[in-house]
């Protein structure tokens, strides 16, 4: 019953499936499931919206919206109505053909993402032997349509926020990318499924997830702020913060275009989120020995549910980085610690198991992140407070 | 799975180098130069990777080693090539080939 | 052949043409990334997973993108006024038609002899780590001082020049 419960989805999707004939059921299989993660995660990113109003707005000590529905729940279905159908302006000297296939492209690479991640005991659309490299592939694309937005604008302003957010984006890719080979350097393996069976044993009743060892804390740190950087979001949002840059490089889209930016947006965070949770948090499998009974989606989904409203409370709470600070970060804090943490694993499995590897590990770890924290990341010494009046 | 047979592939890959050498060789633009340049590139991974597959021993994966390390290589020379392009710009104030034809600067 | 080949193909090569043939430079970039995507696309259909995939990675996420920004950096979105093509365009199509002639004529004259296609090779990225590791690790030291040389060159080349060497 409980196994039952847990494959309901796969279950399902058989005795779908098992109303054609023999040869079409593989495809009609696949086509199944794209059409779920393509209904699923719009839906989410509907729910999040206004998870994200409400929740921006009481750490700001105001509500969000409440008008629509009880306590605003409905508010996605109003600001869907409205960019459905607000007119669609393209400005004149835009290059229309690449304006128009900008937000198509980020929006297709973004769901790409989706093919190679376990949203549950045997629920991967296809489990590629290379699947890590697959989604990596699939994020360094996206790279490609923020650019074209901001380019065919024809607009200083858009071209200068996508110049950022490319920078931007370049950088924290090639932290991202180091942090996660951590994860494939302690499994032995790229395949996502294989990271997340590796990941669901337990001792004493806590899992072996990557996240209680040290290499994989320092990991999990180092990929969720490359992972907030990667989308764009707060407190590395300069590409598309009001104050800054109009709205960056989606400043000339208007209506569908630019709900379908925000989707993107919204679907990299819930994918690289997943990813995250797929790498160093166990994916499906459950916190503790005794809930292994709870169905594995419910997890995965949860774990999710954590990381949105993680991003939710970072974007509430910290100000936003210079482009300056926030390269400066990338470069000479978040590189740097990756690269050690991958020799930290390679000490980690030379050791082999015990108390030692904890302690060599750990004090090098938090070693290192004093000494780079402090030495690297100090200011200049500030000379005494002057004024300037308007004389 | 209907086999398509290696000259298909070889055709392909003919094909691109060829328009790659085209652009290499017909436009003033330096940067258009480096794109037909890694379309060259490309091409010949393609033919690498055509003959790892369809060879006497594909599980030596010695092609597809070959164009990999091939991959990088090309992205090696694609940055110092932009870079040179940059700084030739800088200097010239174009980058068109056609008025960049004397030795002194 | 293949209905999946014959599109692939046909993507790729009209990328290609149109990466060398348009005018806006900028559009130039952007279908150089089609014709990227449409080789990767070729690397999978030939079982190179790891190919493909590095593939996309390397080019249109990094390649693309340096070469799209170093065409901002030089003004290369302005349209020339003397034309895109050099005066010497002629001689150049003329030594690209010939060398695809003889390409083509060289493959179609072996292809009874070419080898028919052998059953899919399982190649795993734990035999390219093993493979890399062990057989080729030479190869891949010095690729690695290689790229580690380009970067530093590129960034030296290509930095101002009132803080570079007099």
């Amino acid at each position: 019953m409980i196994d039952r419960l847990d494959q309901i989805f796969v279950l399902l999707k058989h005795w779908l499936v098992g109303y054609l004939p023999g040869e079409w059921q593989a495809a009609a299989g696949v086509v199944v499931s794209v059409v779920v993660i393509i209904g699923l995660y719009p839906a989410l990113f509907a729910l999040t919206t206004v998870l994200e109003r409400k929740g921006v707005g009481r750490i700001q000590n105001r509500l969000g919206p409440n008008r629509v529905g009880p306590y605003g729940i409905l508010q996605p279905m109003a600001d869907g109505i409205k960019s459905l159908t607000k007119e669609d302006i393209v400005p004149r000297s835009a290059d229309a053909v690449v304006h128009f296939l900008a937000p198509i492209v980020l929006v297709v690479t973004v769901f790409m993402g989706f093919a190679v991640l376990p949203m549950g005991r045997n629920m991967v659309l296809v489990d590629m032997d290379a699947g890590l490299l697959f989604y990596f592939a699939m994020g360094a694309s996206t790279e490609l349509s923020v650019f074209m937005a901001g380019w065919s604008s024809r607009n200083k302003y858009s071209l200068l926020g996508a110049m950022r957010a490319v920078a931007q984006m370049i950088s924290y890719e090639v932290a991202l990318l180091l942090s996660s080979v951590v994860v494939v350097m302690a499994t032995g393996s790229l395949s996502l499924v294989k990271i997340v069976e590796a990941q669901n044993h337990y001792t004493w009743g806590l899992p072996h997830w990557y996240i209680f060892t040290p290499w994989g804390l320092a990991g999990f740190l180092m990929y969720a702020i490359a992972a907030t950087a990667e989308t764009n979001r707060s407190p590395f949002d300069l590409p598309e913060g009001e104050s800054e840059l109009v709205a960056g490089y989606h400043t000339e889209y208007s209506g569908f275009k630019f709900a379908l930016f925000f989707l993107g947006e919204y679907v990299a965070m819930f994918s690289i989120s997943g990813l995250g949770s797929t790498l160093f948090r166990g994916g499906w499998s459950a916190p503790l020995a005794f809930l292994t009974w709870v169905p594995s989606w419910i997890w995965f989904f949860g774990k999710l549910l954590v990381s949105m409203c993680v991003f939710i409370w970072l974007r509430g709470t910290l100000p936003r980085l210079r482009q300056d600070q926030l390269m400066n970060f990338a470069w000479k804090f978040v590189l740097p610690m990756c690269l050690l943490n991958l020799f930290v694993v390679a000490l980690w499995r030379f050791i082999g198991d015990g108390w030692l590897r904890w302690l060599v590990c750990s004090a090098i770890l938090v070693l290192a992140y004093v000494g780079i924290g402090w030495e690297g990341m100090s200011r200049k010494r500030l000379g005494a407070r002057s004024y300037r009046y308007a004389d | 799975m209907i086999a398509t047979p290696l000259a298909g592939y070889l055709l392909v890959a003919a094909l691109v180098f060829a328009i790659g050498l085209a652009g290499a060789l017909t436009r003033r633009n330096a940067i258009l130069v480096l794109i037909g340049i890694e379309l060259m590139l490309n091409a010949a991974n393609l033919n690498l990777i055509a003959f790892w597959r369809y060879g006497p021993h594909p599980e030596a994966m010695t092609g597809m080693m070959f164009a990999i390390f091939s991959i990088a290589v090309a992205a090696a020379e694609a940055a110092v090539g932009l870079g040179l392009v940059i700084s030739i710009y800088r200097h010239a104030k174009t980058t068109d080939l056609d008025q960049i034809n004397r030795m002194k600067g | 052949m293949g209905i999946a080949f014959y599109i692939i193909s046909a993507l790729t090569v009209c990328g290609g043409l149109a990466a060398v043939l348009l005018k806006n430079t900028v559009h130039c970039a952007l279908a150089l990334t089609v014709a990227f995507a449409g080789l990767a696309l070729l690397f999978l259909q030939l079982d190179a997973q790891f190919a493909g995939f590095a593939q996309i990675l390397v080019y249109i996420g990094a390649v693309a993108i340096l070469v799209v920004f170093a065409i901002l950096l030089t003004r290369g979105s302005d349209t020339p006024k003397d034309g895109v093509f050099s005066k010497t365009w002629l001689a150049g199509l003329a030594i690209a038609a010939a060398v695809f002639s003889v390409l083509g004529w060289a493959v179609l004259q072996a292809a009874p002899w070419l080898p028919h296609e052998t059953v899919a090779p399982n190649v795993t990225v734990n035999q390219i780590g093993d493979a890399l590791m062990g057989r080729y690790v030479l190869p891949l030291e010095i690729v690695a001082v290689l790229l580690t040389a380009a970067l530093v060159g590129a960034v030296i080349v290509a930095m101002h020049e009132k803080e570079g060497a007099k």
